[in-house]
């Protein structure tokens, strides 16, 4: 079920499943690619987009930068718009929290033991589906992907369309199979055609919004001047989620705050571009606190830490915390587009998951160690990103880290970790490039000792250095180093 | 000021704030927010447009994105109101308090009072939703609504399958994101609305129509004094 990364294999491991399989990487081949040249047009269109870009970046870095001081001006802008905000450390609690408020606010019937949840990545990230579960409560995604994602016990590979490993036949089955068995069964005789499939679900899915009495959500935006939270949204069931319930519960990442309400402009104008390529998304919902006789009357804003905080005290890596969740650097990404969302063990995939996950939950799985290496550094998703995150610097960073151990922050403590298992052989050959570097007699007799030796190298390296060029190919020796070859001919001259 | 309802530890409002300080020891001490320089050199609008050209962009983009737009002025209102109610075969239609009453004056369909007693399960036998809104953004196809007397709860846009929305122009409509901001009021629930629902979650293909209205009907009412009366579409 969603929700469920523990023991996931490393990266390389899972990918070799994913690149393997045809209809996955022709699914994937066909959605990014169709995206990514929509974006384009859609960023296009605007003159000033790197200005955009840049604003975005610069309102971030201010607010991160003084986060503590804009957390408090939200908290007291909600409460005093008639909302209650409260504070979670990590996944346990914001479940632990949720769970209280959504139990308190069904009472004693047991009936009213169920959510309806818009999309968001933060419930995703803690698992509340299943922490909701366990004590007898029934959330129901209403996402059309995460619907998808939901009746085929699978989980979301991809932030903005979680579904998109699935193509129209997969999801036709699904419906048919599973939707019975959560409420309204599929029609009969339902085809693969998309507007059939989205008719489908808006049937299912429509009772559970009529009788819904508590919705949960995350939010794209907070505003700590006024209060405001904001949903981005295209189908119309966040809408449903935000307004149809008596209760509301919003699960927000404390890095989702901005300064000021201006602020929005620049957000407004770029993440719609950025991920769905259009010039507005088709509905966004902004509220403050509640509002007498419109929408929930009672609404509780949970912050989550849940390794935030930890990410922001890395100088470099705290730049991931910009992230408006846009997947603009999925849809570009060589290595999403082939190895599918689900080889990165998170709910967040692609480039950003490689620099997000390993600092949200630290280097000491298997899988988070190998996400910094799960790129090709070529910068594509840097050029695309709408606040300017520079991922491949972070991702050198995060390897660094990997290999060498160091001082990080986990759980707000500061902890020395250990050099990752693995990268000993690595170590050895770079401290071994360092002192031949650093002596240019050594080196250059073991170039020529390696060049004479060279009609007896080995195809493959031996030892602990076969599984590395297992996958390469051994550069070819040449004849004579570059330095010798100068010395002889000055460049060809003589 | 905040709570921890049910939650057995209290002290995570402190322990999250300590985290933040603690995690920004390298920003120094005497920095303030407005130190951190933010770049504000985008455009306040794109493209240099007369009132009547952002009109007209607004009526493209709004169709680009399958909102049937049509025009009128102040005089044929209800006469158009009334052929785009019958049009769609509605026998009922959901009406804000500060609808003004001229408009459905002469419209057919039973005309439903926005009323906060009324459940989910009433408002989906409604068949149309006729409204007014707060601002129309010509550069993005997007009208606004901000819960204002002629628009009623956020519910009543939502829940019926057919909502005809009257943007008074050249008034009510503004170039671009930043310029509607500046109008807006963010105590006001808000609702952003760019073309009918849709979804692109399958295959990514746009599928307009998921639990939205399927259909939004526009209508660009020109109520200038002049009352030059342009074409209707």
């Amino acid at each position: 079920m969603s929700g469920t990364y523990l023991g996931m294999p490393a990266f390389p491991k899972a990918a070799q499943d994913a690149v393997r399989n045809e209809t996955l990487r022709g699914n994937l081949r066909h959605a990014t690619h169709t995206i990514r040249d929509k974006r384009a047009k859609a960023v296009a269109e605007l003159a000033d987009w790197d200005r955009l870009r840049t604003a975005g970046k610069d309102i971030k870095d201010r607010t991160l930068r003084h986060l503590d001081r804009y957390l408090l001006q939200l908290e007291e802008a909600v409460t005093a718009a008639g909302g209650t905000v409260h504070w979670a450390a990590d996944a346990e609690e914001a479940n632990r929290i949720v769970t209280y408020l959504v139990k308190a606010a069904g009472g004693s019937d047991s009936e009213q033991r169920e959510v309806v949840k818009v999309k968001s990545m933060a419930t995703q990230e803690i698992g509340l589906n299943v922490a909701l579960e366990a004590e007898g409560i029934a959330a129901y995604e209403t996402d059309l992907a995460e619907l998808i994602v939901q009746l085929g016990e699978d989980r979301p590979s991809h932030i903005l369309v979680p579904a998109i490993h699935r193509n129209r036949g997969e999801i036709r089955d699904i419906f048919e199979e599973k939707m019975g068995s959560w409420g309204r069964p599929a029609p009969a005789g339902l085809t693969d055609n998309p507007a059939e499939l989205a008719e489908a679900a808006r049937v299912h899915l429509r009772e559970k919004f009529l009788r819904a009495k508590v919705g949960v959500s995350g939010a794209n935006f907070m505003v700590a001047e006024t209060g405001t939270l904001v949903v981005v949204e295209s189908e119309g069931n966040g809408r449903m989620c935000l307004t149809l319930p008596e209760t509301l519960i919003s699960v927000v990442g404390i890095e989702k705050v901005v300064p000021t309400w201006q602020d929005l402009e620049v957000f407004l104008q770029t993440l719609p571009r950025s991920s769905t390529a259009e010039r507005m998304n088709p509905y966004t919902s902004m509220w403050t606190g509640t509002t007498d006789g419109d929408g929930p009357q009672t609404f509780h804003l949970v912050l989550l830490d849940n390794g935030r905080t930890d990410t922001l005290a890395d100088e470099v890596g705290r730049q991931a915390l910009r992230c408006i969740r846009c997947s603009a650097c999925l849809n570009v990404c060589p290595v999403y587009e082939r190895a599918g969302g689900h080889a990165y063990g998170s709910v967040y995939p692609g480039p950003i998951g490689a620099i997000l996950s390993p600092q949200l939950r630290g280097t000491g799985s298997e899988v988070d160690a190998s996400l910094p290496y799960a790129s090709s550094l070529c910068g594509a998703c840097y050029d695309v990103c709408p606040v300017a995150i520079d991922i491949p610097e972070v991702l050198v960073h995060l390897r660094e880290r990997v290999v060498e151990g160091g001082e990080v922050t986990r759980n707000g403590e500061r902890v020395t970790i250990k050099p990752a298992k693995g990268h000993a052989v690595e170590r050895a050959a770079m401290r071994a490039a360092r002192w031949a570097l650093d002596h240019p007699g050594a080196l250059r007799a073991g170039q020529r000792l390696a060049s004479r030796t060279r009609r007896i190298h080995p195809k493959r390296l031996p030892g602990p250095g076969r599984a590395w060029s297992d996958t390469r190919t051994l550069p070819e020796m040449p004849a004579e180093s570059f330095r010798d070859w100068w010395q002889r001919t000055r460049g060809g001259a003589q | 000021m905040s709570s921890s309802s049910g939650s057995k530890s209290s002290g995570s409002r402190e322990r999250v704030l300590a985290r933040v300080r603690r995690a920004l020891a390298d920003v120094p001490r005497d920095e303030r927010p407005q130190d951190v320089r933010v770049e504000r050199g985008y455009l306040r609008v794109h493209g240099d447009r007369t009132t009547e050209q952002t009109v007209e962009l607004l009526a493209e983009n709004l169709a680009d994105y399958r909102a049937l737009v049509h025009r009128v002025d102040a005089a044929g209102l209800p006469r158009l109101l009334k052929r785009l109610l019958a049009a769609h075969g509605s026998q009922s239609v959901l009406v804000p308090p500060g609808l003004p009453p001229r408009w459905l004056a002469a419209a057919d369909p039973a005309l439903v009072p926005d009323r906060e007693a009324d459940t989910a399960y009433e408002l989906d036998t409604v068949d149309s939703v006729v409204t007014g809104c707060a601002v129309a953004i010509a550069e993005t196809g997007t009208l606004v609504l901000d819960g204002g007397p002629d628009q009623g709860r956020r519910r009543i846009t939502l829940v019926p399958d057919h909502h005809i929305c009257v943007v008074r122009v050249p008034d009510q409509v503004v170039g671009s994101v930043p310029e509607a901001l500046e109008r807006l009021d963010p105590g006001r629930p808000q609702t952003w609305i760019s073309g009918p629902s849709a979804t692109s979650d399958i295959e990514l293909n746009r599928v307009e129509g998921v639990h939205g209205p399927r259909m939004l009907e526009v209508i660009l009412v020109d109520d200038r004094a002049e009352g030059q009366a342009p074409s209707m579409r």
